[in-house]
């Protein structure tokens, strides 16, 4: 088949199953454009910005198991897609950008739009090529598929220069895919699965760890059974919410900085720390040296820099998640940790998530309530803030690739786009996005691509009137000097809602959250923006500080140590604050 | 690694963002001119050079990633200095040049060109026995290595 490089570019990513592209023209890309209108059998999302084509290729990504796909313009629409790369490197999301180029004559001449986006982008990608002979492209993007896919996934950039685009050849698709130097180990040392299973059988207070990579594994059932059949507690991290059903007995939560006490005190108790696609991230271990100070570790992970990168574990395992355990599964004894799980009950009654049940809107109340109003079936995607950790609290998630969210890049405006993917790739699905007054204005204009589609997604403002996270850290560890947080002047979301055609509802009362949660989901030919006025001041606990250890851990707000407001002192009965001392 | 535009900005760049100091580094092609293999020193302690390890590993134009520590190996870099020469100073410079069994490659009426290759600590003694005579230039590769024996990478 003689066509050009634009054409051929869409013929491969029909090849490789995608439908959906999601992407804004520009000078280098018009060639693939004009093939995109001609092609029917992909779906092209115009975005309003490449950031939020970006983050919604995630978002779809995360939403099915999928590679993401966008498409920007050369210089600054490729530019663009820095942060979004950056946040997929950091969580493991397979995405394919495609980014247009000058023409290959004019590459290193400062041509007009003209940015070295591979030299820009390799610490932030997989792999990325510059497409320099048309005859290679359809071998670079089989390899850029399967190496964005395989092993730890991740993102890649095919940049690919305005000419060759148009430049004609004879396509021949793609049939395998051989990378001499890229050979992901899929599975696992038997000798260690063995070392692993015996460890288990003599533990007496083992801790299941898991992590993102068990999600991207698809690894859930074997993560279930392991834990039943070996009576393990289960904790994931943030990326690792839904790997486990929250609803479990065996369940303790999240845990780290803002994890649950019940959980952070499990594994700072623990005998064996079974790592499950988790890479011991500092917001999980605080100070790592002194974290899991009783434990013997074993390390399920597919990337072998991850293995040994924190702490040593006693047991590695390079493999792939689903496949080491499904072995691991064949070997293990069935156990009854009677004892262990018998004080873990009693942490977990001592000291439950918590928080002020006053004539305010509590954040973390909303987040219940949706969880009610869904039957914790939504998919729940985010922002970055302290609506992200009572999402991550509050709403009990059941399945994988349920909860959505910028985990180690920790991305304001990441929420809406992702939203937007995740909605494109899973129709059927009620999309619940929980953002804040910041994280929302950072890539607002996405709302129009919403409202186009008539996605019903529902974005739950927490409005706090605050950069909320950053002044809880300045309020607990900077004497309350609160620099540059205050959000108080932000536009009139309802207005704002109005304005790009979406459903707005305004909640200024508790008693209100229930009915403006039923009043959205009633909306289904639109999105419907929710603007909870909540506590001004609330924080998110428990909280480990940055860098600190579970001594360390603030259960709830301590009244004797923290200076509350005065205004929320007199809204709050003495009753409504727990107080708890901080475990020594 | 693959001989690829790019694949040494991929290496240093690895190493700049993940906080790695480079001491040298040397790259060429091999006799597979497909192939290039690059030589770099650095200062770590062992889990820190197992790391470095891993992560260059996960590059995906890097086939192979061989740690020499502990492994019998030659090692040698090359070194060019241009020192002076004065009339009175060749005959000492000379019998230095022979012992350090280096050769003078160019000469001028003011100055040689010697040319030296060794360990890092041999080149390093024989700069500092030139430093009398006044060194104008020196330029030094960074080191290549090869175990020792039938084994290879």
């Amino acid at each position: 088949m003689r066509i050009n490089g634009a054409r051929a570019l869409l013929e491969c990513l029909k090849q490789e199953g995608v439908d959906t592209i999601f992407g804004y023209p520009g000078g280098a890309v018009i060639p693939i454009y004009d093939e995109i209108y001609k092609f029917k059998d992909i779906r092209h999302i115009l975005v309003r910005h490449e950031q939020g084509a970006g983050h919604m290729a995630e978002g779809y990504a995360l939403a099915t198991g999928k590679v993401g796909v966008c498409l920007a313009t050369s210089g600054p629409g490729a530019t663009n897609l820095v942060t979004p790369l950056t946040d997929a490197m950091m969580d493991s999301v397979p995405l394919v950008a495609i980014t247009g180029q000058v023409k290959t004559a004019a590459i290193g001449t400062d041509a007009f739009q003209e940015a070295d986006i591979t030299g820009i982008t390799m610490p932030i990608t997989k792999h990325n090529w510059l497409v320099k002979d048309v005859t290679k492209l359809p071998a670079i993007l089989a390899e850029a598929f399967y190496i964005a896919r395989s092993g730890r996934p991740g993102p890649v950039l095919v940049d690919i220069p305005v000419d060759i685009s148009r430049t004609m050849f004879d396509y021949e698709p793609v049939v395998s895919v051989q990378i001499a130097s890229y050979r992901p180990t899929f599975e696992g040392n038997a000798r260690q699965i063995k070392r692993a299973a015996e460890l288990i059988a003599e533990a007496e207070r083992p801790v299941l760890y898991v992590g993102g990579g068990a999600v991207n594994a698809e690894a859930h059932e074997e993560v279930l059974k392991l834990a039943e059949q070996c009576d393990l507690p289960v904790t994931t991290t943030l990326k690792g919410l839904g790997a486990f059903p929250e609803t479990h007995p065996l369940s303790l939560g999240m845990l780290g900085m803002h994890g649950t006490a019940y959980a952070n005190y499990a594994v700072h108790d623990t005998d064996l720390l079974i790592a499950v696609g988790a890479r011991f991230d500092d917001r999980v271990t605080g100070k790592a040296d002194e974290w899991v100070p009783k434990a013997k570790i074993i390390h399920i992970d597919v990337d072998p820099a991850e293995i040994g990168k924190v702490l040593q574990p006693d047991v590695p395992i390079v493999g792939d998640v689903k496949h080491v355990l499904h072995e691991l599964l064949k070997i293990v004894e069935t156990r009854k940790l009677t004892a262990w799980n018998d004080k873990i009950a009693a942490w977990k009654s001592e000291y439950p998530l918590c928080y002020a049940n006053d004539n305010q809107i509590r954040g973390q109340a909303v987040i219940e309530t949706i969880g009610e109003v869904t039957n914790h079936n939504a998919i729940v995607v985010t922002d970055v803030g302290q609506h992200q950790m009572w999402a991550a609290q509050f709403y009990k998630y059941t399945r994988p690739h349920q909860m959505i969210t910028s985990g180690g890049l920790g991305t304001m405006g990441f929420g809406l786009p992702a939203g937007i993917g995740a909605q494109f790739g899973k129709p059927d699905q009620d999309v619940f996005i929980i953002t804040g007054d910041g994280s929302i204005q950072m890539c607002i204009q996405e709302l129009m691509v919403a409202t186009i589609y008539k996605l019903p997604i529902k974005i739950c403002i927490l409005n706090n009137q605050y950069l909320g996270m950053v002044r809880q850290w300045q309020e607990l560890f900077w004497d309350s000097r609160y620099s540059n947080v205050d959000l108080e002047a932000s536009p009139d979301f309802l207005k704002l809602a109005e304005a790009y055609g979406a459903h707005g509802i305004r909640v200024d009362r508790p008693e209100d959250v229930e009915s403006a949660l039923a009043e959205a989901m009633a909306v289904t030919d639109r999105p419907t923006v929710i603007d909870f006025r909540i506590a001004k001041e609330e924080n998110v606990y428990p909280m480990i500080p940055s860098g600190g250890i579970v001594e360390n851990m603030v259960v709830q707000r301590p009244s004797d140590l923290v200076t509350l407001d005065p205004y929320m002192e007199s809204e709050l009965a003495e009753d409504d604050i727990t107080v708890l001392a901080a475990k020594s | 690694m693959d001989n690829k535009p790019g694949v040494l900005s991929r290496v240093a760049g690895l190493f700049s963002r993940r906080g790695y100091n480079i001491e040298s580094l040397a790259v060429s092609i091999t006799d597979n001119p497909q192939v290039s293999r690059m030589t770099i020193v650095v200062n770590g302690d062992e889990s820190e050079v197992e790391q470095i390890t891993k992560q260059l590993h996960k590059l995906i134009d890097v086939s192979k990633v061989q740690d020499y520590i502990g492994v019998p190996m030659v090692a040698r870099e090359l070194a060019l200095i241009k020192v002076n020469a004065e009339i009175k100073d060749r005959t000492p410079l000379m019998q230095l040049v022979e012992v350090f069994r280096g050769r003078v490659i160019d000469m001028s009426e003011k100055t040689f060109v010697i040319e030296l290759t060794g360990g890092a600590d041999k080149i390093d003694a024989f700069e500092q026995l030139l430093q009398p005579y006044g060194i104008r230039e020196l330029v030094r590769t960074g080191r290549i290595a090869m175990a020792r024996g039938p084994r290879s990478i």
